[in-house]
């Protein structure tokens, strides 16, 4: 196996912080269904390769690859690009930001459901 | 000549926002549920099954007779399925599933049914006093039990019991001394390499 490079992204750019720290607001960042699907399945599991991913979320290679990308950029996923022989390979985990915007979301969903039922 | 439609009709009234919310929780919660397939199956319970069954076939080797040298191995098997549910319930209770949710559901619906016909045959088998097609088709129901379990995890596990298969076939075709050995090949070393694999690549 070649030498692994080093988990990408795993400080958010500085212009992804605002959608992180925007509490109030709902995060439309995870609020697509194939990214909140993709956070969801690395919430559960330490990491999963791009295959896992596509095999587990029914998508498509550029679908997911462009989903993917956007979380990774706003420091939600980190990647870690790898070589097995001669086949590349990119494997995702979640990072801390990513996982306190799941829980944010959660929260926020929990909250609406709340209020509609004591209104 | 065409009709014409409401944009909105009665029978498609707007979603309300609660409903909205409940089908996105819905969404995660199934997702997790999902993904957690991947780690249902125990890495470090692998390993330690491997390990006693590493141990049981060095002691069930030096047995004087057949019937001890099956009462090892059955013992064997009682431990490995205590420690594969330990591992099972640590696993998911890390990860916050319920053991048996549906990715429990499902591998353990795979496992059991080969799993009683092993059972039911070990039994016919040692009435008639002819053990030594035991190792292979313990090795291959074993072996059949995971494929059907990990057909919705990851392709390791299935992988896993295609291997346990293929060292059952050798068990039936080859010579009744390689029993033994091909029993610590798949229970001991598939066990502890997969269990290993699955550690690290799948959270335990």
């Amino acid at each position: 196996m070649a030498k692994q490079s080093a988990w990408r992204r795993e400080n958010p750019p500085r212009s992804a912080q605002p959608a992180a720290n925007a509490a109030p607001e709902l995060d439309r960042l995870i609020h697509e269904r194939l990214r909140l699907g993709i956070v969801s399945a690395l919430a559960v599991n330490e990491s999963l390769t791009f295959s896992d991913l596509k095999r587990l979320l029914k998508s498509s290679d550029g679908n997911l690859s462009v989903h993917a990308r956007k979380l990774e950029d706003a420091g939600y996923v980190a990647c870690l690009k790898s070589f097995h022989g001669r086949t590349p390979r990119s494997e995702y985990r979640l990072t801390a930001v990513g996982r306190r915007a799941l829980e944010r979301y959660l929260a926020h969903m929990e909250a609406l459901i709340r209020a509609t039922r004591e209104g | 000549m065409g009709t014409l439609k409401p944009i909105r009709t009665p029978e498609n009234p707007p979603v309300a926002m609660h409903d909205h919310a409940m089908d996105h929780l819905r969404f995660i919660r199934e997702t997790m549920e999902g993904a957690s397939a991947f780690t249902a199956v125990p890495g470090f319970g692998g390993i330690a099954m491997g390990s006693t069954a590493l141990f049981a076939a060095l002691v069930a080797a030096q047995q004087p007779t057949p019937s001890r040298w099956l009462v090892v191995w059955l013992s064997e098997g009682v431990l490995a399925l205590i420690i594969g549910i330990w591992a099972m319930a640590r696993k998911a209770k890390s990860v916050n599933v319920p053991l048996f949710s549906r990715p429990g559901r499902k591998f353990a619906l795979g496992l059991t049914p080969p799993m009683v016909a092993a059972a039911l045959l070990t039994l016919t088998l040692y009435q008639d006093n002819l053990l030594a097609p035991l190792p292979g088709i313990w090795l291959i129901l074993y072996g059949v039990g995971v494929v059907a379990a990990g057909t919705f995890s990851v392709r390791v596990v299935p992988a896993m019991g295609l291997c346990f298969m293929a060292l059952g076939a050798c068990a039936l075709l080859g010579p009744e001394a390689w029993g033994n050995w091909l029993l610590a090949a798949g229970f001991g070393g598939l066990h502890t390499v997969f269990g290993m694999v699955i550690a690290r690549r799948y959270g335990g």
